[in-house]
């Protein structure tokens, strides 16, 4: 206990007045940032809307290409991924510093996998020809707007792959620091808020998901 | 001669440490708030090269200092540096870097090595913008308007606008850290109904970056995929929508103005106050007015689209929410005023700049009516008398208030006063010149001179005259600051820690302030502007 408490001191940064403040404060400013991210979204999903709507034929053509069945799985693999950053966080808490290590790197693990099975996915659609660009080639009278869809497709899931990216390297760095034992019940808020990043990537695809795979089929009669 | 050194070496924040690493590995906000001095007017003066480019050319009816292709990639730079690189970061990351830990009480920013990130983050940003413009230049208009910027420009877009899109996470980090700061690092005892309303309108500018800038970056983005990879989004030859580029456009660079100008205003009513000797004229009004601006801010976007083909009832809506954006700023300009009101007023250059303001200010949004005015918009839509309205708002407002606010805080930025004389000079000439400038606009504008040409009819020629005249007046008030501001650095009197008897939490520690800036965190048990309780300040030493 001794220990922990020394290590706590150690961690203050010289602008705080205590434990207290620098954790609410860097969970807050977590909270800040991840709104900055619903607006960067957002931009993209309006357009996904704007589009759907006017040319709803073509997105469904578009949507009725989607491997449904990898997509699903890929959710599935998102989901226990947050299971896994969810146990991290907490054993990290109680001070487990091996168990929050294994939990991180199975954090990791699912997270490669999940990139693994989208490069699948944009594999069989640059195989279909239905890369945008001037290789792209689609049966359907509205092409031009299929074209529009899978543009959206690979900027959406292109930037969520990329926060995805860049959560393994932070969920990396913060494994590292817990092996080195910098952290500890008292001090292990890096953790904490690394798991909020992780959990809002997440919940992207939980929309992401149902947009570009799902609603279309209802409709479109596939 | 003024020569003398500081008479004690006490540690400041300029003399803890020295060289060039210490300034670029810093992480104490105020030295930040310095690095991005240096830059911001940097970007100021290239931006006002352009700028001039522009004057002269419009010199004359014809095309005969510069060409079309050439005048358009002038104008086009002269914008977008202004606006991305000078008119956005000046007084939040010069003087609200400097002033917001201050004047709260606090330590630092919540996040000191995030503020240096920023700073980097900016310069990288105007880096490639600036080699962009060197090497092929932009000839889109600051707006960046698809399809002509994504297919036909033969400029390089894609390198200005990966350098806009870089820069805005410099905007996005910094009101992050604003809103964080103010949140949790409060002072004991800084209520929210005691802050300065310094704090308030940063923290409405703030929360305007942080929901604002990441959709111009994400806009940007898909601008620059569309150009380079010809991913359909935006040009209806690929089968997209131009609209949808400018509702997500305007959905940030409207609220935008705001970000440029609520920190003008923030700087307004510190000065306000402390050269009347008086409270603030209703202080919740002044402060909610702030927050209903940044509110009412994100819902007037399609104002900039009357003639774009957006429907008419669309075009009646937002015509009439444009207006309520008049309610909270009016309630500024009367309160500023109320504060006035039998105030003992005193004449220092930080006042002038607040009366120039004040008048600039009410001009440029009172036509800001006229243009949401959908019958006069459309009539005067892409003349001059644009050009003029936000002239009057972004240069008669924020520089005006920018400059004020070097002049305030300078003393507590460097330890040392300016040269009072020059700088009620300069005041005069940035009035004068900004008023020769820009109004003859207005007129000019009005009787249908279109903007973004660089001929005209014959018959515009005596009012343009008029305007490049002013721009070098304007020139003029602009550089002579740069002069005595980097003279008084070694010339100017010693200030104390309170030249002009200010009330605020910054003027309460030395200048230049310490590198933990209080010795003792202080508590607060006044309200802001607490000025009945305060003696009058002395006459200003002049040196010289």
């Amino acid at each position: 206990m001794q220990d922990s408490h020394a290590t706590a001191v150690h961690a203050l940064q010289h602008h705080f007045a205590d434990m207290e403040q620098q954790r609410e404060t860097s969970t807050f400013g977590m909270w800040v940032f991840l709104i900055t991210e619903i607006m960067f979204f957002g931009g993209l999903f309006l357009s996904y809307l704007v589009y759907r709507l006017s040319y709803y034929d073509a997105f469904v053509a578009g949507s009725s290409t989607m491997h449904t069945m990898l997509g699903a799985v890929n959710t599935a693999v998102l989901i226990c991924s947050s299971l896994t950053m969810v146990l991290a966080v907490h054993n990290a808490k109680m001070g487990h510093r091996k168990l929050t290590v294994v939990f991180l790197i199975l954090t990791m693990v699912l997270g490669f996998g999940f990139l693994g099975i989208k490069a699948v996915e944009y594999h069989e659609h640059w195989v279909a020809h239905e890369v945008p660009g001037p290789n792209f080639h689609f049966d359907h009278p509205d092409a031009k707007h299929v074209e529009i869809f899978f543009s959206l497709y690979f900027a959406m899931t292109g930037l969520h792959a990329l926060h995805m990216v860049i959560g393994i390297g932070l969920v990396s760095v913060i494994t590292y620091f817990t092996w080195r034992g910098r952290y500890t019940a008292g001090y292990h808020n890096p953790v904490e808020i690394t798991g909020l990043y992780w959990h809002f990537v997440d919940l992207v695809w939980i929309y992401l998901f149902p947009l570009l795979y799902l609603i279309s089929h209802r409709h479109g009669g596939h | 001669m003024a020569t003398a050194a500081l008479p004690v070496e006490r540690e400041t924040y300029l003399n803890s440490s020295y060289g060039v690493k210490s300034w670029l590995l810093t992480i104490d906000h105020k030295r930040i708030a310095l690095l991005y001095l240096i830059g911001v007017t940097a970007f100021f003066f290239i931006g006002g090269f352009f700028a001039m480019l522009v004057r002269l050319e419009l010199l004359t009816p014809a095309g005969d200092l510069l060409q079309s292709d050439t005048y358009n990639r002038v104008f086009t730079m002269h914008g977008v540096v202004m606006v991305f690189f000078f008119l956005i970061p000046a007084i939040p990351a010069v003087l609200g870097n400097f002033l917001v830990p201050l004047m709260i009480g606090a330590k630092d920013l919540a996040f000191p090595r995030i503020n240096l990130l920023s700073w980097y983050i900016f310069m990288l940003g105007g880096t490639i913008s600036l080699y962009a413009m060197i090497t092929g230049g932009v000839d889109t208009g600051w707006t960046f308007y698809p399809p002509y910027s994504s297919t036909f420009s033969n400029s390089n877009v894609t390198g200005v606008g990966v350098g806009v899109f870089i820069n805005g996470f410099s905007s996005i980090l910094t009101g992050l850290n604003f809103i964080v700061t103010i949140h949790r690092m409060r002072a004991p005892g800084l209520t929210w109904g005691r802050l300065p309303l310094f704090i308030w309108s940063h923290y409405a500018t703030s929360v305007i970056m942080v929901l604002g800038t990441p959709v111009i970056a994400i806009t940007l983005l898909l601008l620059v995929f569309e150009r380079v990879l010809h991913l359909g989004i935006f040009n209806p030859a690929l089968g997209g929508d131009p609209l949808l580029f400018q509702h997500l456009f305007w959905f940030y660079s409207h609220p935008a103005v705001y970000i440029m100008v609520l920190p003008g205003m923030a700087v307004i009513s510190e000065l306000v106050t402390c050269f009347s000797r008086k409270r603030i004229f209703g202080y919740n009004f002044v402060a909610l007015a702030s927050v209903g601006i940044a509110v009412l801010g994100f819902l007037v976007w399609a104002h900039h689209m009357f003639v774009a083909g957006i429907s008419v009832y669309a075009a009646m809506v937002f015509s009439l929410l444009s207006f309520f954006v008049a309610i909270p700023s009016a309630i500024k300009v009367f309160n500023w005023t109320a504060t006035m009101y039998k105030g003992s007023i005193s004449y220092s250059t930080p006042m002038l700049y607040v009366f120039g303001f004040i008048g600039l200010f009410t001009i440029g949004g009172l036509t800001g009516l006229f243009l949401a005015s959908i019958g006069v918009d459309v009539h005067v839509h892409d003349t001059y008398f644009i050009v003029a309205h936000f002239h009057y708002i972004m240069v008669g407002g924020t520089i005006m208030a920018y400059l004020g606010g070097l002049h305030f805080w300078w003393p507590k930025i460097t330890g040392r006063m300016y040269p009072e004389a020059w700088a009620k000079l300069s005041a005069l000439l940035v009035f004068v010149g900004f008023n020769l400038t820009f109004f003859p606009q207005f007129v000019v504008g009005y009787m249908g001179m279109p903007r973004r040409y660089h001929a005209y009819p014959a018959e515009f020629q005596v009012l343009n005259i008029l305007s490049t005249a002013g721009a070098s007046i304007l020139a003029l008030g602009y550089l002579l600051p740069m002069v005595y501001f980097i003279w008084s650095l070694r010339y100017g009197a010693i200030a104390g820690p309170n030249p002009w008897n200010a009330a605020g939490l910054e003027w309460k520690t030395a200048s230049p302030p310490p590198t933990h800036n209080f010795d003792e965190t202080p508590v607060v048990t006044w309200e802001a502007y607490n000025y009945d309780e305060l003696p009058a300040h002395e006459e200003v030493p002049i040196a010289g």
